[in-house]
């Protein structure tokens, strides 16, 4: 019976992914860049320049590649995982070799005309690697020391040079995911426990690895109001921006610490803000509540998945997602410390964009693939 | 498969763990949300409003200031200011060059260009800079003519203070200057920068109803301070009118009269205490204080010795010679130590213990009566009647007469001379009281001090049938009457009174007067006066005894200060006037014929109307007599 499901999905002709394409997810999805697309005319005085229409363009291009994916068959990416991972490695490494530099970090390394940020391409090569390596291990086997080495080592390494660059909130963002999807491959909870406890206990020799300027941004962090004009600035007009949109907020292009540019990065990290005053806590909600049918929508495709190499993908991929949003709208709320996460697909920016298209390509991969059952290496299992 | 099985159940569970922790996370978000927006709301949108709005205070026009009929004494003109904006000027070459082809046009130094560039550096990019201001209209007109050329270079027309009357009346007008940290009440109008207030004079006393009310502008402006739009604006008030007492006409004349002497002369209306004119010689021109000072300009004012930054009218202290003896003569009539008939024989010396108290006629006038004493100013008369009356109750009838005790004017820093008592001298220096000194005071010398506006304000008090009328500057402010009080009565018998008139009268118009040569030929114009010489330096035995020096064989500074007050017309007295002039000489010589030409063209002006039936009613309505002795003076006026 099994069998017979499964070979018939493997060979699925395109016309049939195509049908099982999730029309609904990409309806969600395009509609939460649309809000993107206004913050960004709203961002620019009412005009489509210099970032609306880019931004379009941008998302666009994503959509073609987030559906290529997608319609790519799932044992390809299994079995792509350790070189998608080796290769977001490499340019890793690249860019603390000669990568340029950006707000004060090495982050960005040109391939041909574009500029990328390697750190965002390994926030999905990392779920992949994870999930294709804990597809391959038996439920009793995760719990042994020896099969904790090689994941640890695929999170530690990239989060060690991405803090290296210095790039805080990515590097946070890399090890969670990690941990995150080591939970899900039922790493028993103490050990959990016992990290948390040792990574607490780690934080007084963490401090002396931050730069200055990370170190400011955590005690700014921590009491914002004491320096309003240094550099607690940006948390508190952030703060005053949201603040004053209430409940209805002050309508759309009549912003005024976005306009009259006493919020800071209005297009970028502070987007949030920027939608919060012009539209006040009901266009806040109405943004939460399609980032919560997002992530909904990736917990149901994971739990519908019947590989666990589908199901970790698919739920790497939506927290990877929930990161993201969590950190930036905690960030601009002034609950975390600025550490420079982009409002996931309505911040501007073309890496993150790609990232996230690509991540939700994945998604619908494991969704169009949801009944392929497959062996540790992809192979038919018998 | 069952292994499968396992690990999807225990993720299943995870999962399911991890969304709802995901979305009680998100719930988190909106938690937070709903905290920073409905609960802290009004807060922050408070603290929105604080970040974009910018409130902007419009300095009021400053009142105007005019003269009995209206004449401007002090008002605004147009000021027109060149204002650069630095980042308009790159088009154009950058500042340097927009300002150098500027310096084509008007003039500005090189070190003026150092320091709007020095100033432009200091502030962002779109803010105006001051480059000139004052400038003609020639000059705002090539510079607008040359605009193509002078890109980021601005006219901005301001008000500023101007006093038409150059050094005219400046003691009594004051000036306005900049805003010192002492001056700052709260009024946020005082933090303007350039705003200006007043310093001295009438702008000083009345500043606060000639200043106005600010009114503001609301503008929205961004995080660089940068105006976008101006959202609500309220217009201030702006100053009252202050209209003074003054004939500006009367003034110019007075001031003219004087010519280069050092001087001060006071002219009041005896009924109602109004100062027609007050003039403290040399003057200054307040203008310069407005428009900025010059070294050269300051330095010549503060070095002059003839202090012309002091009015002399209010503050100058001088002895008041014979000019007190009205006074004295007063006291002892009243106080019945002398009869008006009772003569006392002059041989131009007293002798009190072993002192010697000369008479200015050293050989003496032989035997005088008071109105001959007055009359010939005879010392030895008034050493006899105050060692009488003692220093005591010439100092109460001093009081009487506005001496001695502040002056209530609307002008700050008048003083209030002396009149000395025994206590007073206990007080101050500390000695008892020697019966010479009241000898000396007798003849208005020694330790008595008088202001030239006390002068005046004891003659009008002397003819004006006994009112103690109060000196006043303002008539109205804003419109209103500033001064309505009825003068108290001074406590002295009309009968007395008359004799004072008389002997006053005979001063000018009787042949052995002290200033027979200052009459005023009009009989209806006839004045009546009293000289006083007051002597600065102590003359020593030994130079009374060779020949005392005369005035004119001393320094300046050593020579005697003339006075003289005197009242016209003789027949209803109507005006009073004072005059001191500084080392000037003797007064019959030096002050009376200043006064005669004050005294009769106030008359010739004829600048005061009928007065009002009150006054003239309470003037006929004496006790104990049926005629006014002012109507008296005019019946027995000349039979001296």
């Amino acid at each position: 019976m099994r069998g017979l499901i499964s070979s018939r999905a493997s060979e699925m002709t395109l016309r049939e992914k195509v049908w099982q394409i999730n029309w609904s997810l990409i309806l969600l999805i395009v509609a939460t860049a649309s809000v993107g697309f206004a913050m960004m005319y709203s961002a620019a005085n009412g005009s489509f320049d210099p970032w609306a229409t880019k931004q379009m363009a941008r998302f666009g291009v994503g959509m073609v590649i987030m559906l290529f994916i997608a319609l790519l068959d799932i044992r390809f990416w299994l079995r792509s995982a350790y070189l998608a991972y080796a290769l977001a490695l490499a340019l890793l490494i690249a860019v603390e070799v000669f990568g340029s530099i950006g707000m004060g970090a090495q982050r960005w390394i040109a391939v041909g005309p574009i500029q990328v940020q390697p750190s965002e391409l390994m926030k999905i090569a990392l779920v992949l690697s994870l999930a294709r390596y804990f597809h391959g291990i038996n439920l009793e086997d995760v719990n042994r020391v020896t099969s904790f080495i090689p994941p640890i080592l695929m999170i530690l390494l990239p989060t060690a040079l991405v803090l290296r660059q210095p790039d805080l909130g990515t590097a946070m963002m890399l090890a969670a995911g990690g941990v995150v999807l080591m939970f899900l491959a039922g790493v028993r909870l103490w050990i959990f426990v016992a990290g948390g406890v040792a990574a607490l206990a780690s934080i007084p020799i963490a401090w002396q690895f931050l730069r200055d300027y990370q170190k400011q941004r955590v005690l700014t962090f921590l009491d914002p109001e004491t320096d309003p004009l240094g550099a607690g600035y940006h948390i508190l007009q952030s703060k005053i921006a949201l603040g004053s949109g209430g409940m209805f907020g002050k309508g759309f292009l009549q912003g005024t610490q976005s306009h009259l540019s006493f919020l800071p990065e209005k297009q970028t990290d502070f987007v949030f803000t920027m939608l919060a005053e012009e539209f006040g806590m009901i266009g806040g909600l109405g943004l939460l509540g399609l980032y919560a049918l997002l992530l909904i929508y990736g917990v149901f495709i994971a739990m519908r998945s019947r590989s666990h190499f589908g199901r970790l993908l698919a739920m790497g991929v939506t927290v990877t997602f929930f990161l993201y949003v969590f950190i930036n709208i905690a960030m601009v709320m002034g609950l975390v410390p600025v550490v420079g996460v982009p409002l996931p697909l309505i911040s501007y920016g073309g890496t993150a964009m790609l990232t996230l298209l690509m991540g939700f390509g994945l998604l619908m991969c494991v969704y169009i693939h949801r009944d392929v059952t497959f062996g540790r290496r992809g192979e038919e299992e018998t | 498969m069952n292994r499968d099985t396992d690990r999807a159940k225990l993720f299943g569970r995870r999962a399911a763990f991890l969304g709802a922790a995901k979305l009680a996370l998100l719930g988190g978000l909106a938690g937070r949300m709903y905290y920073l927006q409905i609960i802290e709301g009004s807060r922050y949108a408070t603290l929105a409003d604080e970040n974009r709005i910018n409130i902007r205070l419009l300095p009021p026009p400053r009142g105007r200031i005019l003269d009995r009929f209206g004449k401007p004494l002090a008002d605004n003109e147009i000021n027109y200011r060149v204002l650069i904006v630095a980042e308009d000027t790159e088009k154009a070459g950058g500042m340097k060059a927009t300002l150098e082809r500027l310096s084509q046009i008007v003039d500005i130094s090189p070190k003026e260009i150092q320091r709007v560039l020095r100033d432009a550096r200091r502030r962002r990019s779109f803010v105006p800079i001051k480059v000139v201001e004052n400038l003609t209209w020639e000059e705002v007109a090539s510079i607008q003519v040359n605009s193509p050329d002078l890109p980021g270079i601005d006219i901005d027309v301001g008000q500023s203070r101007n006093y038409p009357n150059g050094e005219t009346l400046a003691h009594v007008l004051g000036y306005v200057a900049q805003v010192s940290e002492d001056d700052l009440t709260g009024d946020p109008l005082l933090e303007l920068p350039g705003f200006r207030i007043g310093k001295a004079g009438v702008e000083k006393v009345h500043d606060l109803a000639l200043r106005g009310a600010g009114g503001t502008s609301q503008v929205e402006v961004n995080a660089l301070g940068r105006i976008k739009r101006e959202l609500e604006r309220r217009e201030g008030e702006p100053g009252v009118e202050v209209e003074l007492t003054i004939d500006i006409e009367l003034q110019k004349f007075v001031e003219q009269r004087v010519g280069e002497e050092s001087a001060a002369v006071v002219v009041l209306d005896v009924h109602t205490g109004e100062i027609l004119a007050m003039s403290s010689q040399p003057g200054f021109d307040p203008n310069a204080f407005n428009k900025g000072l010059t070294t050269a300009y300051w330095r010549s004012l503060v070095n002059n010795e003839k202090s012309p930054l002091i009015n002399k009218a209010l503050v100058g202290q001088y002895p008041p010679g014979s000019t007190f003896k009205m006074v004295v003569a007063i006291a002892a009539l009243e106080a019945g130590v002398i009869g008006p008939e009772q003569k006392i024989f002059c041989n131009g010396v007293t002798e009190l213990g072993n002192a010697r108290f000369h008479c200015w006629k050293k050989w003496g006038h032989g035997h005088m009566d008071l109105n001959e004493a007055i009359e010939q100013s005879c010392d030895t008369y008034f050493y006899e009647i105050a060692k009488r009356l003692g220093i005591d109750r010439i100092a109460e009838m001093s009081r009487r007469f506005g001496l001695g005790e502040p002056v209530d004017i609307d002008l700050p820093g008048a003083r209030s001379g002396v009149i000395p008592t025994r206590d007073w001298k206990t007080a101050t220096i500390g000695q008892p009281w020697q019966r010479g000194e009241t000898l000396i005071a007798g003849i208005g010398q020694g330790y008595v001090l008088t202001t030239p506006l006390q002068l005046a304000v004891m003659t009008a008090r002397l003819v004006n049938g006994g009112m103690a009328v109060q000196p006043h500057l303002t008539r109205n402010i804003g419109g209103k009457p500033a001064h309505l009080n009825e003068p108290d009565r001074i406590d002295v018998s009309p009968r007395t009174l008359k004799l004072i008139a008389d002997a006053m009268d005979a001063v000018v118009n009787s042949p052995k007067g002290t200033a027979k040569s200052s009459r005023i030929e009009d009989e209806t114009m006839k004045m009546g006066g009293k000289t006083g010489t007051a002597q600065v330096r102590r003359i020593s035995k030994s130079e009374r005894d060779t020949r005392v020096l005369k005035n004119e064989e001393l320094e300046w500074r050593e020579r005697d200060h003339a006075l003289f007050v005197g009242y016209a017309p003789v027949s209803a007295p109507r005006y009073a006037v004072s005059v001191v002039v500084e080392h000037g000489g003797s007064g019959s010589a030096a002050a009376a014929p200043i006064a005669r030409d004050v005294l009769e063209e106030v008359q010739r002006r004829s600048i005061l109307p009928p007065l009002p039936p009150k006054t003239v009613a309470a003037a006929e309505n004496r006790p104990e007599q049926d005629r006014s002795p002012l109507q008296q003076v005019n019946l027995s006026g000349q039979s001296r």
